[in-house]
């Protein structure tokens, strides 16, 4: 991305603030989802930020903002060596499992 | 036009594979009014329920071996392609200089309406405004949060802005001189962005196509209020009326531009569309905006400024007199009514911004600094 990194005579030359992922609780009893992302200088601000960013029609009850930098994520490259592990083990799902006739409750 | 701007050298290189996009003249934005609603709005529910199909239907194996056949498979199968995946560097510099030019769209597309906020007619006016002119810094930062995902920093392009080599919608390099303005904004100027938008929610870029999702289905209010606007003026005083008609008279032409140079000189736009990214042509969606907008001028009861304007029906759609193409090259070229303005208000909005952001790191690291005794002392004891 070099030509995107070519100085251009701006003023500031600060660092950028940190990235922090948003999260959004949208109704009482539904769990927080990714919504998307912006920068602030701290936690105070990006709370704010994404309330006014990704709550300007009462889409959330409550919001989680956390730093990008502070995420792990697997990678694509090994994603399937990564979920393996789970492909051949069918019998962790109940229907793996024949019920034999009459039983009830299962 | 790729060969006529490099003849002219009319602009910096980083800017051309854009304008050769059907895209390159769009910011972020809403619904046409009632008589179609369920169209646009319609088809912008489908995207999202076919993007979410597409998530069910997975896909087997992994780009492993060869990933740029795993690319292609992922494309061909209506899968999006997700920050992390490999993609071909064209693919990526074309999504970041698209991407990037729009949301700068949404940013410069404050200016024209912001002009009106202090002298918006009543306080329900103003209030609707002010919501309207949020939203589109909204959409700004949606959209370049989604650019970053592609390995490049919002610091980075806005820079790239503020230096004049990435460009921003043309469109907004025009005046608003009434208040009906802001009634014709939302009605033709909005109305364009949505058909440009509308597909763009179906772009195999999953980070773009969901920002595109979010910023249609939020927006069905923009072009409602324009509309609104314009026909309360139109069925209003007799200076009124004449104030919509001026209005819609001057802004037509250069809305049909939006949509971008013809096909015959769109040369880059296959590449496009064999990317998914775009999935109509630049006349294609102007034929469809005009196709739109007679009917709801009608109902207005205002006319659009095209003497040959006339139902073909062999086509099934209007005929029309095309924009002029040579203006909308000098405008893009700096030339337009506004382009200076529009630069320095933004060059100097964000000077005047930057104690602001100095002042919020300079307390986020206080703070910081405040907490790490604290924790020090925790630990001892």
């Amino acid at each position: 991305m070099s030509e995107y990194s070519e100085p251009t005579g701006q003023p500031g030359g600060a660092p950028p603030a940190p990235l922090w992922e948003v999260f959004v609780r949208a109704r009482r009893g539904l769990a927080h989802t990714h919504v998307g992302s912006l920068h602030a200088a701290d936690a105070e601000l990006a709370l704010r930020n994404a309330r006014d960013l990704y709550t300007r029609r009462q889409e959330g009850v409550s919001i989680w903002v956390l730093p990008a930098a502070a995420i792990t994520a697997s990678s694509p490259d090994e994603k399937d060596a990564f979920f393996d592990p789970a492909a051949d083990k069918v019998y962790r799902h109940p229907t793996f499992y024949e019920v034999p006739e009459g039983a009830a409750h299962l | 036009m790729r060969d006529l701007l490099l003849a002219g050298n009319l602009l910096h290189p980083l800017e051309i594979d854009v304008l050769s996009c059907n895209t390159w003249g769009m910011y972020g934005n809403d619904f046409p009014a009632d008589d179609t609603a369920g169209g646009l709005l319609g088809e912008v529910e489908a995207a999202e329920m076919a993007l979410r199909a597409a998530a069910e239907r997975g896909r087997h194996g992994s780009a492993g071996a060869d990933p740029a056949a795993y690319f292609a498979e992922v494309v061909a199968a209506d899968q999006k392609v997700e920050p992390r995946d490999w993609m071909p560097e064209a693919y990526r510099a074309t999504l970041i200089r698209q991407i990037a030019q729009h949301a700068h769209s949404e940013i410069i597309g404050m200016q024209p309406e912001g002009n009106w906020i202090t002298r918006a007619p009543s306080l329900k006016r103003k209030a609707i405004l002010l919501a309207k002119v949020q939203d589109e810094a909204g959409h700004g930062l949606y959209l370049y949060a989604a650019a970053e995902t592609l390995g490049v920093s919002r610091d980075e392009l806005v820079d790239l802005l503020l230096a004049g080599r990435q460009k921003y919608s043309s469109i907004f390099n025009y005046p608003t001189l009434s208040w009906a303005d802001m009634g014709t904004i939302g009605w033709l100027v909005d109305g364009a962005a949505i058909v440009n938008q509308v597909p763009l929610c179906r772009c195999s870029y999953g980070p773009y196509a969901r920002a595109m999702i979010r910023i249609c289905k939020e927006e069905s209010f923009h072009q409602r209020q324009g509309y609104e606007i314009l026909h309360t003026l139109a069925h209003g005083t007799p200076a009124q009326r004449e104030m919509a008609q001026d209005s819609v008279n001057r802004w037509w032409y250069p809305s049909l531009a939006m949509f971008g140079p013809p096909d015959t000189d769109s040369t880059h736009s296959a590449q496009s569309m064999a990317w998914k990214i775009k999935r109509f042509s630049n006349d294609e969606l102007r034929q469809r905006f005009v196709d739109m907008c007679v009917g709801q001028a009608e109902v207005l009861g205002l006319t659009l400024p095209d003497p040959a304007l006339r139902w073909n029906d062999e086509r099934g759609a209007y005929d029309f007199t095309q924009p002029d193409y040579a203006e909308l090259m000098r405008v893009i070229k700096g030339a337009g009514p506004c382009n200076r303005q529009r630069m320095e208000h933004r060059r100097r909005a964000h000077r005047e911004g930057a104690w602001v952001r100095a002042a919020a790191a300079a307390y986020a690291a206080k703070q910081a600094n405040k907490k790490e005794p604290a924790k020090q002392k925790e630990k001892v004891a």
